[in-house]
This record gives structure tokens, C-alpha cells and sequence, in this order.
């Protein structure tokens, strides 16, 4: 498991993970497989008030406190979609909210990732890290009270 | 299949693709191939130069000043309408009105047409496959006036139901408008059969001709439609030019729909007498540049000749269809006995955005989504979005063939 791991020692994981493949039809077989690994979110969530704006493929996403530590539970209708977000699940989840708020998730340049979207797509990507810092700050909130 | 040239000798594909400079880039490594004609179309060499030569040799304000360079500009700007007055068969210069393009077009009839002969408890009708474009301005104007619109229904084809628009026209009907080729679904519609229905009703009729410009001969006395508008950008001209035709005894009848120099005859500090047609409707300095090279866009077209448009396309798209029967698993949304040479796709359980990434990968453009028909899409056809392949002549039958060995790619990787 990766809970021990800080979130900047994740991110060097996944570089790492993405410095194996030599192209990038080999980089979206990767994320098709995480995609496809990605645990299905409740039916329950799959609504406006978790669907992350700004996508072409419809995004739904949830966060749990749980220990002082913030997971978050993602899905999609698009297999590509869903590997990205299980990248960032798998750097953000099991968390402090205050570590997730200040994740300057660097990776997503080194793979390549954001350079190779077109900003359409890019823009969906922002959507969905933006809802995950909205998720922290919202939990950091209710610690400091 | 012969990947250099069409069997019509008039038309030299290897050498017309020499005129599309952004034909030779590469996208991710490969040769661009470029199937999002319906969003817009690629630019020959003829029309880009014009752009810079318009600059170059005779920039100047239209049909204002008495220096030369000023008459040398409304000259040319006088004559590209007349080009586009002969494209579509107009009767005269004044029906010819410059716009943005189709969308400008559409929003000057609903805005100064519509709100003059729509009123409360009156009707719409437009049809289930609109573009918002040719859709969200009637629904405002229906919300403002009180007024009902009304949808034309589609058939699983996505063919219109003519039969039931008979059974929707009536005396409360003021106004139509209707997708010429739908940018979705290729789908050609019977507009003239539409047309004499609405007469006999006493019923104008817009006709949102975008899709139809790049690929047919539009002949608006044929058709006596009431109104047309189409956009440059999607018939090998520049974007941000588009023309509005209508009728003269509508364009008089109409206020203007925006006011400012250039569409006024006399201004006093109490009242305003305007311009006569179509520079009433040209408020402020017009796109100069765009409007004089939509007509070098229109002497391409004619150099080119509709048919061998027309003929050349048809070929693409067969051979596209016979491609994608032999794929599998390929549902075609649009599958009209009149259709124009697009495909709008869904491989059976993949996600069109999925499906669109991986032939971006390789260097294949195509579109994803809702085409700006969400609520054909989501509401009629109940998908996430379609996967859209729109050809043009310059395509290749072996850019056909990479797309089609693309489409097994993406199958393999996802299923």
C-alpha cells in the first residue's frame, strides 16, 4: 500500500512508472489499465452534485474523511478519464487534507500528461484536480473549527 | 483502391492537396489526416494569399472614403457579394448580407424577423436535429414572446418525420427554420418539399445552410426559402465571414438588428433614416478581408465544379461505409438514403472521447462529443456523444484506410 509514501515520493512513483514507456500509445495502454483497475464509485454519487464540470466524458467524484486522513472515490464514462483520475487518486488519497490543499502535482508535466492533452481536455483535467483541493480545503476547514 | 487520384479526370487529388499547405503537417509523428471538415474546412493557398494581398495592396475602409484605396476596397467588397449572390442563385445584390457567419446570421432573423412576426399563443418550428445555433435563438424568442416551439420529429435514421410536420403546421405557425445538411448526422433533409408545405400555409422559412455550402449547388429561387444563412470558414474561406440571404420584401420589412455607421442614410440629433438593403444590416466596419475572400472561396468551389465535389465525396464516403461494416461493432448514428459525406459513430461500448484520443494519437482528427446537437444526441438518440468523421474532397482514400485500421486499434485496446 502506499499510505506510508508522502505525496511528492507517489509522484515520483508514477514518473518513475511512466519513464518505462518509450511513446505514448504505450502510456494510454498504461492508463487504459488503471482505468479499467479503477474501483466503480457508488451509484448513489453518480449526480450533479459530484460530477466534476468541465469534461467531455462525464466525471463523478467523492471524498471521505477517515482517521484525519482524506480518501476520494472517482468514476467515469470515458476508460481514458478514469486512468487519469486513478493517477491522481493514487497520489492524493490517504491524505492530511492540509498536505492535498499544497499538492503542486508536478508529475502530471514530467509524464507528459498536460503537454500531450489538447487544452480542451486539459481543462478537464484542471476541473477534476480543482474538485480535489475543494474536497481538502473544505475538510481542512472542519479541522481547524 | 487508387489513393492519388479520383476517377474523375477533372479533378487532380495530388495536386489539389499541394494547395492545402496544412494537409502536409504532422500530428503526433504522422501525416495529419484531417476528417473535422464539418467543424470547419482546410484553407487552399488561393484564399490565404488573398488575405495578405487584401492587406498588402488596397487596406482601406469600405464605401466611405473618396480616395482610391477606399474605391478599390468597396469595389472588391461589392464584388465578392455579387460572387456569393451567384452562388446561391440570389435575385439581387440587396438580398446579400454580410454576417459573422451562420450563427450571426440565424440571430439577426429571430432577433429582427422573429420578434416582429412571432407573438404570444403563436408557433415555431424547428426540427429535432438543429445545431444550437439554429436552435437556442428560437427557444429565446419563444420564451420572450409567450410563443410554443416546436420540434420536428427524427426517426431512427435520423431522417425528419415529414409526416408529422404536415400534422404540426397550422394557423398558429409563424416561422420555420431548418437545418439544410445536418452537421451531426449527414443527413440531407427535404427542404423544398418543406418549403411548399409552409407556403400553402403562408409560413416563411429559414434554412441554416452551413453544411450544405461546401458540398452542393444552393439555388435559392429553386428552393424560395425565405431566408439562408452559411458561413465561409466551412467552404474553404476564411472564419469570422458568413453570408445572410433573404427575401427583399423581408430584409425591407425588418428593423435593423444593429446600429451604427455605415447602415445609416441621414442621422440628425432627433431621428435616423436608415441605409437601403443590405447595408442596413451592416452596421459598423465590416470584416473587409473575410468578405472579399469568401468570394475568392466561391471562385475555388466553381474552379473545382459542384459535381466533381459532390462526386468525389461520395466515393470517400463509401468506401468509408464499406471500411466500417468490415470493422464491426461500428453503430452508425445517420444512416439517411439522402446523406452528405460524414459519419457520426459510436464503436459499441467505448466512450467517443476514448475512441477520439487514441486517433489523435495517430495523427487522426476527428470530433467527439455532441456536435452542438446535445439534445439530439443525449435526448433523442440517448448517447454520451458520437464519434464524427467529416470528409472533404482533398481526403484520401488511404487516410480512409488509416482511420479504419485506427478504429481496430482503438477496439483492441479498449474491449
Amino acid at each position: 500500500m502506499t499510505e506510508s509514501k508522502t505525496i511528492s515520493q507517489r509522484e515520483d512513483q508514477i514518473v518513475d512508472d511512466f519513464s518505462l514507456f518509450d511513446d505514448w500509445m504505450s502510456k494510454y495502454e498504461y492508463i487504459i489499465e488503471l482505468g479499467k483497475k479503477l474501483p466503480l464509485i457508488d451509484e448513489n454519487y453518480k449526480n450533479e452534485l459530484y460530477e466534476v464540470k468541465g469534461c467531455q466524458s462525464k466525471v463523478w467524484l467523492n471524498a471521505e474523511m477517515k482517521d484525519g486522513m482524506l480518501y476520494y472515490k472517482a468514476d467515469s464514462d470515458a476508460i481514458i478519464t478514469k486512468g487519469i483520475i486513478s493517477l491522481l487518486i493514487e497520489v492524493l488519497s490517504g491524505n492530511k487534507p492540509e498536505e492535498i490543499k499544497n499538492a503542486e502535482m508536478d508529475f502530471l508535466n514530467k509524464i507528459g500528461l498536460k503537454e500531450h492533452l489538447s487544452p480542451n481536455r486539459a481543462n478537464g483535467l484542471n476541473a477534476m484536480i480543482n474538485k480535489m483541493k475543494n474536497f481538502a480545503i473544505k475538510y481542512s476547514g472542519e479541522n481547524v473549527n | 483502391m487508387d489513393t492519388q487520384t479520383s476517377n474523375i479526370e477533372t479533378i487532380d487529388i495530388t495536386k489539389l492537396r499541394e494547395e492545402f499547405p496544412i494537409l502536409s503537417r504532422k500530428i503526433s509523428g504522422e501525416p495529419i489526416a484531417y476528417f473535422d471538415n464539418a467543424a470547419t474546412s482546410q484553407k487552399p493557398l488561393s484564399v490565404i494569399n488573398a488575405i495578405s494581398e487584401y492587406y498588402e495592396t488596397i487596406n482601406s475602409n469600405v464605401h466611405r472614403g473618396i480616395h482610391t484605396l477606399s474605391e478599390e476596397a468597396t469595389e472588391a467588397y461589392e464584388n465578392s457579394r455579387e460572387k456569393a449572390r451567384k452562388f446561391i442563385n440570389a435575385q439581387n445584390t440587396g438580398e446579400i448580407v454580410f454576417v459573422k457567419g451562420t450563427t450571426e446570421g440565424i440571430n439577426l432573423v429571430a432577433s429582427s424577423f422573429g420578434s416582429k412576426v412571432v407573438g404570444e399563443g403563436d408557433e415555431v418550428i424547428i426540427s429535432e436535429m438543429e445545431h444550437h445555433s439554429n436552435l437556442v435563438p428560437w427557444q429565446k424568442l419563444c420564451e420572450s414572446k409567450n410563443a410554443k416551439l416546436k420540434f420536428i420529429p427524427v426517426n431512427d435514421k435520423g431522417e425528419l418525420i415529414t409526416d408529422e410536420f404536415r400534422k404540426m403546421i397550422n394557423e398558429k405557425t409563424k416561422l420555420i427554420s431548418l437545418v439544410y445538411i445536418s452537421n451531426s448526422l449527414g443527413t440531407v433533409n427535404p427542404v423544398s418539399e418543406i418549403i411548399e408545405t409552409a407556403h400553402s400555409f403562408n409560413v416563411p422559412v429559414v434554412l441554416d445552410a452551413a453544411q450544405a455550402a461546401p458540398h452542393m449547388k444552393i439555388d435559392v429561387q429553386k428552393l424560395d426559402c425565405d431566408f439562408l444563412a452559411f458561413s465561409g470558414h466551412k467552404m474553404y474561406g476564411p472564419t469570422g465571414i458568413g453570408i445572410l440571404f433573404g427575401k427583399e420584401k423581408h430584409l425591407e420589412s425588418m428593423p435593423p438588428y444593429q446600429y451604427g455607421g455605415e447602415m445609416i442614410k441621414s442621422v440628425t440629433y432627433d431621428k435616423t433614416v436608415f441605409n437601403v438593403l443590405p447595408y442596413k444590416f451592416e452596421a459598423g466596419t465590416p470584416n473587409i478581408a473575410g468578405a472579399i475572400v469568401l468570394g475568392t472561396a466561391v471562385d475555388f468551389i466553381e474552379r473545382l465544379g459542384h459535381e466533381n465535389i459532390h462526386n468525389r465525396e461520395m466515393q470517400l464516403l463509401t468506401y468509408a461505409n464499406q471500411l466500417f461494416g468490415e470493422i464491426g461493432d461500428i453503430r452508425i448514428i445517420g444512416t439517411a438514403e439522402n446523406k452528405t459525406c460524414l459519419i457520426s459513430f459510436i464503436i459499441n461500448g467505448i466512450h467517443p472521447y476514448d475512441t477520439g484520443s487514441i486517433l489523435d494519437n495517430l495523427g487522426i482528427a476527428v470530433r467527439t462529443g455532441f456536435h452542438c446537437t446535445q439534445p439530439l444526441i443525449e435526448q433523442r438518440f440517448r448517447l454520451p456523444g458520437t464519434v464524427r468523421a467529416s470528409f472533404a474532397f482533398y481526403n484520401t482514400f488511404e487516410e480512409i484506410d488509416r482511420l479504419a485500421a485506427g478504429l481496430s486499434k482503438v477496439k483492441s485496446m479498449f474491449l
